[in-house]
Formats: structure tokens, sequence, C-alpha cells
């Protein structure tokens, strides 16, 4: 099959890449461009462990076309770290215990990115319903959802003390 | 909340550490199976049947194998002969025979999704449209889906080499038949007040790990191979391939990736022989991945079943007699975990007499596997429903009805030898002294649920390495693919017998060549059993550096002391020496200090678990909801506390979904209908509340360090413990899992009925 120049922005990036019309964006993102944080669990848009941000929305990676990048930002799991610097929300699934397996963790860290991103006092019912969308089979949520708050509650008081230090 | 007998005063064990394995985890670098990619790499894609039961007459793969792209196709003439023989793999026991059959269908398909052929191609795309190029003529034969169906006399029949011993050496349908009794059943009944005797049915369900079966296969032309994998047992993938593959053991090398999920479900063989069979036609590295439905219709799920449960008390609460009758399916060849679920059913307490018949059925589904304490959810949902009702009977709390009958240490297990320390009670107290079971619930169709479930666990062989670097940091190498943040667990042993921070001990899970074996990350058995080898390679190193330490001190080894992380003299004022002080003194006292050790490991301690769970049922529709849950659950000793506490909410979770919504559904041609995460409905995080933890610490007297395990048994008792809340909720005893809304809807319609009846009727 004939392939498709794509040019995107992927983690900041300028990137061009060539993929076939039929390859989904997950499948361009793992097996062309090696970005294989991001999973597949079911190629349907059930499970959410290929979460992506698609010009800041989260979005199943499974669901979009490759081809449908071109001219699009993309940000992945890869992009989380600044400088190989842990993003709140990383760290706190890290020192929560949010992860058992792992596979879910890059899906859950961009769905809870998304939401922090636009509701940074998010409550527990919000939380919840921000990542219903994400499956996890190993933790029964209890730890992520204690991640995804206490990141809020942490970016929240950041803020505050940059605020008062101004 | 922790209840603890181990008084040893630890500084690492039953700390927090962030896991070693996290980073990697959370920036998306970490490797699981699907993440391997090698030069020149093909990818396969396997053709599955569309029928539950048929017999394959004629496969063509002439127009497939021209198709541009496609490089090789593989079908069962392709595999050895494997034996009709059984023989022990790690915690199941298994028969080559069948397991070829499964990994490629010979004759006869036995499910849908069964595979026939394989195919590898330059893309998946084209493999995938290279399997439509497959032609498969099949002879329709009719489906046998139940046990029900299986058991009836003139049932078609799935193998043709399974013989009933039982019944004159006939073919049938049923693969096993467990005994298990004590003293004198018809007595027990006799002496009983209340007798309860019901029916219950449960769907097959699956584990439901999100990560996809995945295998890549490198077979080399000096008859060497490689495969790389997501997998709970490196050494079992290895052995069970070369039973399947017709090769040396010591020809295989299995590299264990990261993986992502298993619960029993990856302790067994599917793609990997199949990638080295299509690497060894291509000469080239080839990769298999599993899409969802592939893994809903074809891996290894666990039994539906029918239980028949009898069970008398007096009236002051003491049971005296059960009679059960059990069958599992098995899926389409023998191995059900029936053997283990009657031994579970009653495990939590003395019963003096009972009788229990076990059966393990064939049927056209898939071969079942392993799944989270295997057999004894379904078995516990039976047996704590009819102690729930015996407990209402003789208007007895149904905790203190349970603490009545409780095991405990020296009490006899049902198949005879006593229990040793063991913390049932500890987990029904810790219940009844948790925050959840002191709150009241109140409110319209809202309602209390309580039940408890017993685990073996298990041992096995382990081995581990702990290796002292030149710097006096320790890297600690095992064999035990980590499910669940055990790496850490690991290295927090080794810190501990090292006196190292945790961060100076690095954990491995090693390939097969590179650790002595170590059987499958199951049976609850890794922290226990490997910890056992961790524990004991620590304290070999331990041992090098006492002699290291007295021949710089040109002293005997006994009169140097390890304690606190430093060698001490003995006697005169000699200062202590840290490991990393005597480390650079390595090479000229001997060389580098590797500690080993191995183990078959024994002294294992069972688990068990109690679980309170809060519903509210929505009166039109039948939908529950979770409004309140804890769990309480005997770790022995919790090495990470965050990950035991992880591992009860996790199974919870399972078995709250197990209770609620899952089922495999198959039509009458038995087509599995619901093979995608959308209708295969498993929990969300909006399905659930936070799920409470209640950690009971009764020392495993059989380790050194009081560990038991605690990966299977929270999984036990939620499904019964939802029964029973929804009984007190809505009145309706429910029968039958999932309790999803359609079926609950119709027993509450039921009930109404029957109770308007009977006030007509008063």
């Amino acid at each position: 099959m004939k392939k498709t120049l794509v040019e995107a922005t992927i983690n900041g990036e300028t990137v061009e890449f060539l993929c076939e019309p039929r390859q989904s964006l997950l499948e361009t993102l793992r097996d062309v461009l090696e970005l294989t944080g991001s999973k597949e669990g079911c190629l349907t848009g059930d499970c959410g462990a290929c979460t992506v941000l698609l010009d800041g929305h989260a979005v199943c990676s499974c669901l979009v076309l490759g081809v449908e990048a071109q001219g699009k930002k993309i940000d992945t799991v890869e992009g989380l770290a600044t400088q190989g610097v842990l993003s709140v929300l990383q760290n706190k699934f890290l020192e929560h215990a949010s992860l058992q397996c792992g596979i879910c963790t890059p899906g859950f860290l961009i769905s809870a990115k998304s939401l922090l991103d636009r509701n940074p006092k998010p409550t527990e019912p919000e939380v919840r319903y921000a990542l219903a969308g994400n499956l996890c089979r190993c933790t029964g949520y209890d730890k992520i959802v204690k991640a995804v708050l206490d990141a809020a509650a942490d970016i929240r008081s950041q803020g505050e003390g940059k605020a008062a230090a101004r | 909340m922790a209840a603890s007998t181990t008084t040893d005063n630890f500084k690492v064990i039953g700390t927090r550490p962030i896991r070693h394995d996290g980073v990697d985890k959370v920036t998306g670098r970490a490797k699981y199976g699907a993440d391997y990619a090698f030069p020149g790499m093909l990818h396969g894609k396997v053709l599955r049947s569309p029928h539950a039961h048929a017999n394959i007459k004629s496969i063509k793969i002439d127009k497939a194998l021209k198709l541009p792209g496609v490089k090789a196709i593989v079908t069962s003439k392709d595999l050895p002969q494997a034996e009709n023989k059984l023989e022990q793999s790690g915690e199941m026991v298994i028969n080559p025979m069948y397991l070829s059959m499964n990994i490629l269908a010979h004759d006869k398909v036995l499910y849908d999704g069964h595979a026939i052929a394989a195919v590898a191609a330059t893309s998946p795309h084209i493999a995938e449209e290279a399997l439509r190029l497959i032609e498969v003529e099949y002879e329709v034969l009719p489906p046998v889906m139940t046990v029900d169906v299986a058991t009836k006399p003139g049932a078609p029949i799935l193998l043709k080499d399974l013989r009933n011993k039982e019944e004159g050496d006939k073919q049938t349908n049923v693969a096993q038949h467990y005994q298990f009794k004590r003293g004198d059943v018809e007595a027990g009944f006799k002496a009983a007040d209340y007798v309860i005797e019901r029916e219950f049915n449960t769907a097959m369900v699956h584990q439901g790990y999100i990560e996809p079966h995945n295998a890549v296969g490198i077979y080399n032309s000096d008859g060497q191979a490689t495969i790389y994998c997501s997998t709970q047992g490196a050494f079992d993938v290895r052995s069970l391939s070369a039973q399947v593959l017709g090769m040396p053991v010591g020809h295989i090398k299995v590299v264990p990736a990261e993986i992502g999920g298993g619960f029993g479900g990856k302790t067994t063989i599917y793609l990997e022989p199949l990638s080295v069979l299509l690497s060894k036609k291509t000469g080239a590295p080839v990769k298999l991945v599993m899409s969802r439905s592939e893994v809903l219709r074809a891996s290894g799920p666990t039994s539906g079943s029918k239980i028949k449960v009898k069970m008398g008390a007096t009236k002051d609460g003491k049971l005296v007699a059960a009679e059960i009758w059990m069958a599992y399916e098995a899926g389409a060849f023998p191995g059900s975990p029936v053997g283990a679920g009657a031994m579970c059913i009653i495990a939590p307490y003395t019963v003096e007499n009972f009788l229990i018949d076990a059966y393990d059925v064939v049927v056209n589904r898939p071969k079942t596997a392993a799944y989270r304490a295997p057999g004894a959810t379904n078995a516990a949902f039976a047996s704590e429903t009819i102690i729930d009702e015996l407990a209402e009977k003789c208007g007895i709390d149904p905790i203190d009805f349970r603490l009545k009958n409780a095991v405990k240490e020296g009490d006899a297990q049902v198949v005879g030898p006593p229990f040793k320390r063991i913390g049932l009670i500890q987990t029904l107290e810790g219940i009844k002294n948790s925050p959840h079971y002191k709150s009241k619930l109140t409110g319209k169709f809202r309602g209390r649920g309580v039940a408890s479930g017993f685990w073996f666990n298990a041992g096995m062989q382990s081995s581990a390495t702990v290796n002292i670097h030149a710097d006096g940091t320790a890297s600690v190498v095992t064999g035990s693919p980590d499910i669940g943040g055990s790496r850490a667990s690991m290295a927090m042993i080794t810190a501990e017998v090292l006196g190292l921070p945790v961060t100076d001990v690095r954990p491995i899970t090693a390939d097969t060549d590179s650790i002595g074996h170590t059987d499958v990350t199951g049976g609850s058995r890794v922290t226990f059993a490997t910890g056992m080898a961790v524990y004991e390679a620590a304290k070999d190193a331990e041992r090098q550096l006492i002699e290291r330490a007295a021949k710089v001190w040109e002293k005997k080894p006994d009169e140097v002391e390890f304690r606190d992380g430093k060698l001490h003299a003995k006697g005169n004022g000699v200062p202590p020496m840290s490991i990393k002080q005597l480390a650079p003194r390595f090479p000229r006292t001997g060389g580098p200090i590797t500690g080993r050790a191995s183990v078959n490991a024994r002294g294992v301690g069972p688990g068990f678990a109690t679980t309170l769970v809060d519903v509210e049922v929505d009166p039109d529709t039948g939908k529950v909801q979770i409004l309140r849950c804890t769990v309480a659950q005997d770790a022995g000793k919790a090495i990470h506390p965050s990950y035991v506490e992880g591992q009860m909410q996790g199974g919870t979770a399972q078995g709250l979904g197990w209770a609620l919504n899952e089922e495999y559904f198959y039509d009458d041609k038995g087509t599995l209908r619901n093979s995608g995460f959308l209708d295969y409905r498993m929990p969300t995080c909006l399905d659930l509340p936070m799920i409470e933890t209640v950690v009971i610490e009764e020392a495993n007297p059989g380790h050194p360090l009081g560990v038991r395990g605690v990966g299977e048994v929270s999984i036990v008792p939620p499904v019964a413990a939802v029964a029973n809340a929804i009984y007190r909720a809505v009145g309706v005893r429910m029968l039958e899992t999932p309790m999803s809304p359609p079926k609950l809807l119709k027993a509450m319609l039921k009930h109404r009925d029957s109770t308007k009846h009977s006030a007509a009727a008063d």
C-alpha cells in the first residue's frame, strides 16, 4: 500500500514520517516512530491504554488514523517528563503505588493530565468520571484516584507558592 | 490498619519505598512483549475457527502463500506428535498432546477461536489479508456448551481419547472425578436443626489483563531459539514450548518481557511455539500479538460451574454436615480447577461430616487456565451464601456464625493434615473492628453482606543470586516475572539482610539462561518462595562478607559479626567496617561476592480473607451499585504494605466484576458474542468506591520473615459478599452469576409476585 507523508508536532518536536493510510495513529507511533509507551489493549477504544493528547484533547490513538495527525499536535507519555524530571502526576503515581503491572499507566497519566489541565480542582467523582475510559485490572483504581487527587492538590499548592513569591 | 504478630525490628521491611522499575513504567520506557522489534522482523497472525465444534476436512494454503509479502504458513502438520500423558508443570498438570492440539487444531476444532494456522508476513496487515485466503473445509458438529449438555447420555463426544474409568472405559466428556469425605454425612444431617440445600450456577469469566498475549520468536540456523514474551513463567514457556516443538529444553531461551497483567492467564503458552515455528520457516524473527477478541475467544478464562450445596447446622450455630456436588467447565481439554474448588469450598470451617464430589467436564469453550485462586471463587459463592442463610435461620450475626465455626491452628484441613498458624479469625475480627462495620447503613434498597474465603498459596521452586558490587551496593537476580511490584519486595528483603538502603539494591528478573529454575509467578508464591530464596541468597552473601572481613582482620570467621549493615570484630577495639569499605578488598581476599540460593519452598502458609460490602439496588432496573467495601486479609508479613493493599484491592475489584457483570455469552451455535471490552464489561473507575483494607499479619511459621503470599485470596469472598448484601437490600437470594441487571430484575419481580401471592393467601 502506498505511503503518505505526514508532518506533525509530537511531544513538542516537528516530525515528518511516512505511514500507510490504514495504519492507526497508535500503530504509527509504536511501529513507525518507535514510541512504544502508548499501549494496545483492545484496538476498539474501550480500554484507554493508547490514550494520547491530540491538540490537547485526550483520544484513543487506536481510533485515529496516522494520516489524521497531519498538522496536529500530539502528546504521549514519553513527553510528560521535562528534561528528565518527572511531572507531578508521574511522581504521585509512584508515591501512591498506583501501578502494578503498569500497562495501563501511560493511558491513565495522559487522561489524568487532560483532566487537570482543564480542571485543577477536581472532586473524587470528577476524577472517576474523567478516568472511566481507562481500564485497569490490577489496582481496583483506589490508588490511581488517590494519586490524581493528590497531584491536583500539589499542583495547586505549587501554583499558590509561585503566586505568593510574586 | 494493621494487626501484627511479628515483632522483628525491621528497618526496610514494612516501609513503602518507590518501586525500582517505577520510573520506566511512568515514562513509557518499560519494554513489554509487544514493544520488542528486531531488524528484518516479520509479523504473524493466527487463523481461528468460526465454529465451536467441527471436524477439519481440509486446509488449503496455496492462495494465501501467493499473496505478496507472505513468507510462511504453518498448520498442525508442522508440529511433531506429542505424547498423551500427564505431566506436572508448575502449578498445573498438563498433557502434551492436548497442549499441542490447543496450539494448532489437529483434525478437529473444539471452540470458537481455536487456532488452525499461522501466517508470517512483512506486515501485520498483509498477514491478516492472507488469513482470508486460507481455505478450510469443515464438517460442523453440534456444540456442547454446558456441563448439563456434556454429561447427558448420548452427548456428542469432544475428545476421542477421553475415557471414563468409572463407567466401563466408555468415551466421555467427564475428564475427572474427585471425591473428598469425612465422618458420617447422614448422621450429621440428622443432628442438624436447620438444613439448606441450593443449586448455584456461575458464568465463565476472564482474567481480563489489559495486555494481550504476545511473542517474538527467533530461531537460529544452529538449532537454538530465543523467545521474548510477556509471561508469568519463563521457565514454563520454555519447557512447554520444548514439548510442543519437540526441541530440547536447553535449546530454547525465554526472555521474560515486562508483563501487563496475567492473574494466572499467562502461565501457559499460545503464540510462543508459533513464533518459533514461523521463524524456523522464514529465517527471520517473527512477532505475534493477539487482538482483544482473540484473547477472549482463545486464551484461558476460568470455568463456569454448577454447584449443589446442602449444609446443616444446629440451632446454636454449629455446622454439622455438608454434602456437595460440583461440576466445572474445563473448556476444550481436561483441567478445570474443580479439584481446588472442592478443597476450598468449606475450608474456612470445621465441619465434622462432609462428602464432596467434583467433576471436570470438557465443553466447546476455550481451555481454561488459572485465574487468581483458581476454582475457589465459584465454590465460595455457593458455600458462603448457604452459610449466610444458616446464620439467619439460627438468628446469629453472620460474622459471629463464621467465628463459631472458623478453622484455627490444629484443625484438620479438607485433605487431612492440620492447619499450622492461620489468620481467618483475625480477618473476621478485623472486619468487626473496621470503621466500615461500625458505620450504620441506612436507606431503602440497601444492604450489607459479608463472606470469607480460603486459598492454599503455593511454594515450589525458586532461585536467587545476590551480587555485591565493587562500591558495596548490590543487585538481586531472580527468575520471577514481576507482575505487581514484587521486584521492590525482593530488593527490600536483600536490603534488610545486608543493612543497605533499598535504593542501593537493584532487582532484576533474568532470562532462563541467567538464573536457576524458577517456577511461575502464581499461587501467591513470589514473595513467599522467591522471597525465601532471596533471603537465603542474601544470608549467603552475608556469610561470605564475614569470611572476607575475617581475612582482612586476620581473625577467624566466628570472631566477626555482621549487624546493622556493618562488620564488627568481636572483642578488641577494631572499628567496624561497612560493606562499602570492604568491597574494594574483594579482589585481594578471594574475588567477587555472589550469594546464591535455590529452594523448593516448604512451609506454605494458607491465606484467608473476609470481605464486607454495602450495596444499593435500583428497584426499577436491578442495577447494583457498590457503596462501600472493606477487605481484611492475612498477609503473614507485609513486606511492602502498599503492594499488599494493591493485591487486596485488585482481587476485590475482580471479584466485584465477577459478581455483577462479567460473563462469557455464547449463542446457540457456540459463538462468543461479547469478545470485546465494550460487551465483556469489567469494572471501571466509576463502578467502584475506594476499597478499604485491613492487613492482618499473623506470621507464617514456615517462612523466615513470616510471609504468606497475598496475590489471590482477596478474589474469593466478594461474589458471595455481594449476593449476601443483595439479599439484605431486596430480599432476593441470587443463585447465579453475574448478578447483572436483567438477572437480578427477573429475580426481584419473581420475588414480588411470590410475596404478593403469600400476602393474598394470608
